[in-house]
């Protein structure tokens, strides 16, 4: 590969991790009163931010109700400063359709869709900064939305992606790793029962490798889980704890 | 665990744009050290109680040595010796040395594998107590030295409480007095080493940088230097200028090639133009050694010179002359003047180690002397010394380490001592060094990887192999050849057609890929054969016995197998691997004296006679083709058996049987060529001979109008076809004259992986075959072996694995192959020139 030396001989990435160091994760819950669900997130540079409205009865003549489960409307954007060039479209462009399509099937799999047929669920995540792993971090933000918002869902989804770098998988590839052209595999997964709900690869990676890649970005997966996990908890007794004083 | 803090940066990619990038800081990098109570170390480097080698009387306590940039960049040789133990290196450090000079970064990255050495590179830019942030209108050279200063004092303060301390190396003044003023210890290389008990020869080693650093800047800023030494060359251009002068076009980047004849001339071969560039004068070449990339300024016209007829070598009488008659202003060309430039900068310096000679110092008990290279392209080099009553009639190694700009020769230093002159170790020695053959012997950790004798076959290898035993193999070799690679058999079918097998040692079989064997194979890459002497790429258990197809012995190998008509056209081609037991290792002498004798008629007689009519008619449809026939000037020496000096100097003499063994080689690589470019679309490695520019053939068509032929060369078939014709009865070895000068007009063949170039450019001029590879001799060569794992994968014998996919790993692989493949060339040669010599020598009447 080409120019930047990816992991040094030390064991060290670029960015001072080592191979199987996520970045640093901040996350709030319940940013926004208005919308049912809310949730923030920060995965080193990698910011995202998601709403979630529903379930309520399925609105104007796009989809029609289903019968025995709900529909989810998942919405991917990236604002226009969350790059190095300003974007021009936040949305609509074929990146961010693919991206709101694999967000989809990803929730159809995992919320409890059957509990509220004939009614829909709108998922919105915007990236507001761009720092490699924005599926990640979609999927991380939309999980503790959705949690926010009371909507029963299977498990948790947590997502991590993962890379390969001289015969060592790297955790939580960051956009200057992803931009080097090796390859990047994505998993998104339910820590509880380890399925997994998407999986996506980049570039050609040998298949003798993949067990490798992939064990490294469950690892991740489950230790994305803790942080969230111990996240909810935290905000879930502190509400309790605000009911009380009321 | 973990503090970030972002930094801003700012890059300039079409624009300047903002880049945002994490730093995470770290408090769990150890300081390295057995010594140390506070950091939790699983594997320390640095010893707990560093006692030096030897005694030194500057630092006669235990420390560590932390190393500045310039020390690493420059006196890697002095660090290669076993006296320096214990250092520290940063990152810092590392980072530049690598940013700055390659080939001193894979020294240093050897030193830090090497455990003995005790090298422990301490991460400090992602350290949270040795990271610094550049400050405003700090230059980048100043914050490294402040960089190493602040590990300086954090590894200080680390180690207070023991009795170990921190010794700063570093070649700048500067930095060594702002470390002194810090509190530190700090030397520079040349206080530390002098203070060194009983290693005086170690001062030869140093590099000539830093007494001459400063006059040199003195120098630069000035035509006449304050001492009054006159400035012999003119200055270089910077790097910047450089590249903007390139863009402009007003500079041609190229590579230097000093004149074989005339050291005071050379050419510089400028990409994307045909001819060489001439430079005239040693102010115009400008410092620059063989093989440097430089950029050159063309001279307009009028001031095109051509290249002298004098030969002329550096006799170095006047130091501080460079050119007697150094006049570019003549006005109008001369007669035969060729495009003409000058080197204006040096872009790339193509310095190593040089072999050669010392030369006594112009005043009787001087220290300082030149060093003449064995490589006549390379000049003198100024070393100093004390030892020169040892050095004198041996043959040493010297590094350049800088031409400034008022020294006629660049100034260097002495690295090792080979040997006496003549000695047939020490030139065998120098031969390989020069080109670059590793010959060291093989490590434990690649013998660990060999077969664990007694070896035998075993029933699992009985059912996954063919069994061949029964067909009557035999090899055709050279005499004395140990390590036999292929063996052939012949069979007649009932349908009329034959049965035509080529056997191949299935050395894939004992190297895995991958392990230790494997990467020494590799990079070795080819056997390398002088004349008295083997340089072997595969441990002599493989190459001479497990291997070699001898006779009368059950080996593995890898079979190709053809049913081919009586007209040697191909039916099919079968590839499988086997278990074969040959007959009899014959030499092609004794091969052709059995098909010769009438009276013989085994299978073997019967065989070899078919291989011969089959190989006869494959040779001629091969010639229709537009195949060459090229000869050269291969000679043998018979040897003493007792002490392998040469006895007599005979050439090769061909027979049939040797083009008969060559020709089915050729035919098995083609069809595995052809089949593996199938399998592997993308990463077949594969072997292409480009077609010669038409340029190349200019001296050679010259030449043979002299006699009245005229040579085509618009095609290979043209050129096989005129070439035939160009005989002169009366002279019967000027055929063969010629085909040598064509050898010498061809281009290299190559490795490639086949994913890198287009289809049509596979071709393999010479043997005018559209794909061709290499298959048969993997005891030898690396490249067969990578294509006997590809064939394997194709027949389903073996598992792929993702090295073989990758089509830029292949040719990272074929890249090197190739240069190992053509240094090992030039090195047999060598060696065929060093031994005629010797021969000649030692015949002349005393």
């Amino acid at each position: 590969m080409a120019g930047l030396e990816l992991l040094s001989d030390e064991g060290f990435r670029l960015d001072g991790r080592r191979p199987s160091e996520l970045r640093k994760i901040r996350l709030r819950l319940g940013v926004f009163d208005q919308a049912d669900g809310s949730a923030y997130i920060e995965q080193g540079n990698t910011k995202a931010l998601a709403t979630v409205y529903g379930p309520h009865e399925v609105l104007g003549g796009k989809g029609k109700p289903l019968h025995d489960k709900v529909i989810i409307n998942c919405q991917y954007s990236m604002a226009t400063f969350s790059t190095n060039e300003r974007k021009n479209r936040p949305q609509g462009d074929r990146k961010s359709t693919e991206m709101s399509l694999h967000l989809q099937r990803t929730f159809e799999a995992t919320i409890q869709t059957h509990l509220y047929p004939r009614s829909q669920i709108d998922i919105f995540v915007q990236i507001l900064q761009a720092d490699g792993g924005n599926y990640c971090a979609c999927v991380n933000a939309a999980t503790l939305a959705i949690i926010n918002a009371g909507i029963p869902m299977k498990d948790y989804v947590c997502a991590c992606s993962s890379g390969y770098v001289n015969n060592t998988p790297l955790t939580d590839v960051s956009y200057l790793e992803e931009s080097q052209g090796g390859p990047v595999v994505t998993v998104a997964m339910l820590p509880k029962s380890e399925q997994i709900a998407l999986f996506k690869m980049d570039n050609r990676l040998h298949v003798d490798h993949l067990e490798q890649v992939l064990e490294v970005a469950s690892k991740g997966c489950k230790d994305m889980y803790a942080v969230m996990n111990a996240a909810v908890k935290e905000h879930v007794s502190r509400m309790a704890k605000s009911m009380e004083c009321s | 665990m973990l503090t970030s803090r972002s930094f801003v940066k700012k890059t300039r990619k079409g624009g300047v744009m903002k880049v945002v990038r994490e730093h995470y800081l770290r408090d769990d990098i150890w300081c390295g050290s057995a010594a140390c109570t506070k950091c939790p170390i699983d594997k320390p480097v640095l010893e707990k109680e560093p006692v030096p080698e030897v005694e030194n009387t500057l630092c006669s306590y235990p420390h560590y040595l932390l190393l500045d940039t310039n020390v690493v960049l420059h006196q890697v040789d002095i660090l290669e010796d076993k006296a320096i133990k214990n250092v520290i290196l940063l990152q810092t450090v590392q980072k530049e040395v690598k940013h700055r000079s390659l080939p001193s970064y894979k020294r240093i990255r050897d030193l830090i594998a090497n455990e003995t050495k005790r090298f422990y590179v301490f991460t400090n830019e992602h350290h949270r107590d040795t990271y610094i942030e550049i400050e405003p209108k700090e230059s980048p050279n100043d914050f490294n030295d402040r960089a190493i200063r602040k590990s300086l004092a954090w590894y200080d303060e680390h180690f207070k409480d023991t009795p170990i301390k921190i010794v700063l190396l570093t070649n700048d003044i500067d930095n060594r007095e702002k470390a002194r003023n810090e509190g530190r210890v700090a030397y520079t290389v040349n206080e530390y080493v002098k203070a060194m008990e009983g290693r005086p020869e170690l001062m030869d080693r140093l590099a000539q940088i830093e007494t001459k650093e400063r006059e040199r800047k003195a120098n630069d800023s000035d035509i006449t230097a304050p001492g009054g030494r006159n400035v012999l060359y003119p200055e270089h251009l910077s790097s910047y200028e450089i590249n903007a002068g390139i863009k402009q076009g007003r500079y041609k980047k190229g590579t230097f090639k000093a004149s074989r004849e005339n050291f005071r001339e050379g050419y510089v071969s400028v990409q994307g133009m045909e001819k060489m560039v001439f430079i005239k004068g040693l102010a115009n070449q400008n410092r620059a050694v063989q093989g440097d990339i430089v950029a050159v300024e063309m001279f307009a016209e009028s001031q095109w010179t051509a290249p002298s007829t004098v030969i002329a070598e550096d006799k170095g009488s006047k130091e501080d002359v460079l050119d007697e008659d150094t006049d570019n202003s003549h006005i109008g060309p001369k007669k035969g003047a060729v495009p003409t430039c000058r080197i204006v900068g040096i872009i790339q310096r193509n310095w190593r180690p040089f072999c050669g000679v010392i030369m006594p110092a112009a005043v009787k008990g001087g220290t300082k002397h030149l060093f003449m290279a064995a490589e006549r392209l390379i000049p003198k080099i100024r070393i100093e010394t004390q030892q020169y009553e040892t050095l004198a009639g041996n043959r040493i190694i010297v590094s350049i380490d800088s031409w400034p700009r008022d020294s006629r020769y660049p100034l260097g230093h002495f690295v090792r001592n080979l040997g006496a002159i003549g000695d047939k170790d020490t030139e065998n020695e120098v031969l390989l060094l020069e080109h670059d053959v590793p010959h060291l012997p093989f490590s434990e950790a690649v013998l660990s990887f060999l077969p664990k004798l007694p070896w035998t076959i075993t029933k699992e290898d009985e059912t996954v192999r063919e069994d061949l035993r029964h067909v009557d193999i035999c090899s055709v070799d050279p005499p004395g050849c140990t390590d036999i690679d292929d063996a052939l058999h012949y069979k007649p079918l009932e349908n009329g057609n034959a049965e035509v097998g080529v056997h191949i040692a299935d050395v894939s079989h004992f190297i895995k890929p991958g392990n230790a064997l494997d990467t020494e194979a590799c990079s070795r890459g080819t056997t390398v054969y002088l004349v008295d002497r083997r340089i072997d790429m595969v441990p002599d258990l493989l190459s001479s016995n497990l291997c070699s197809l001898r006779g009368g012995v059950e080996r593995f190998a890898f079979s190709t197998l053809w049913e081919m008509t009586p007209e040697a056209e191909i039916v099919n081609v079968r590839f499988t691997k086997s278990i074969i037991k040959s007959r009899a290792a014959y030499t092609y002498e004794q091969a052709q004296n059995k098909i010769d004798d009438k009276s013989q008629n085994d299978a073997l007689a019967i065989g070899l006679r078919g291989l011969l009519k089959m190989a006869k008619i494959l040779k001629q449809k091969r010639t229709d083709n537009g195949a060459l026939t090229l000869a050269s000037s291969e000679i043998r020496f018979s040897m003493d058996s007792e002490t392998h000096d040469p006895i007599e100097v005979e050439r090769k003499v061909m027979r049939e049987t040797n083009s008969m063994v060559e020709e089915f080689m050729l035919l098995a690589n083609v069809s595995v060529a052809q089949r593996i470019r199938q399998e592997f679309p993308q990463s077949a490695c594969l072997r292409r001979h480009p077609v010669p520019p038409l340029s190349n053939f200019e001296p050679i068509i010259k030449v043979a109008l002299t006699r009245g032929f005229e040579l085509q060369v618009d095609s290979g078939k043209a050129l096989a076809d005129s070439l035939d014709k160009a005989n002169i009865p009366s002279i019967p070895f000027f055929n063969q004259l010629l085909r040598m000068m064509t050898t010498r007009c061809m281009t290299q063949a190559l490795y490639f992986s086949s994913g890198m170039l287009p289809e049509d450019e596979y071709l393999h001029f010479g043997l005018a075959s559209p794909i061709y590879t290499h298959f048969t001799s993997p005891i030898r060569r690396y490249s067969d072996v990578i294509v006997h794992r590809m064939l394997a994968v194709a027949i389903s014998a073996d598992a792929c694995f993702p090295e073989l996919l990758d089509k830029a790993k292949i040719q990272e692989i074929c890249d090197n192959l190739n240069y190992r493949h053509r240094m090992a060339q030039y090195a047999g040669r060598a060696s065929v020139d060093l031994h005629t010599q010797v021969g000649m020598y030692s015949s002349l009447p005393v």
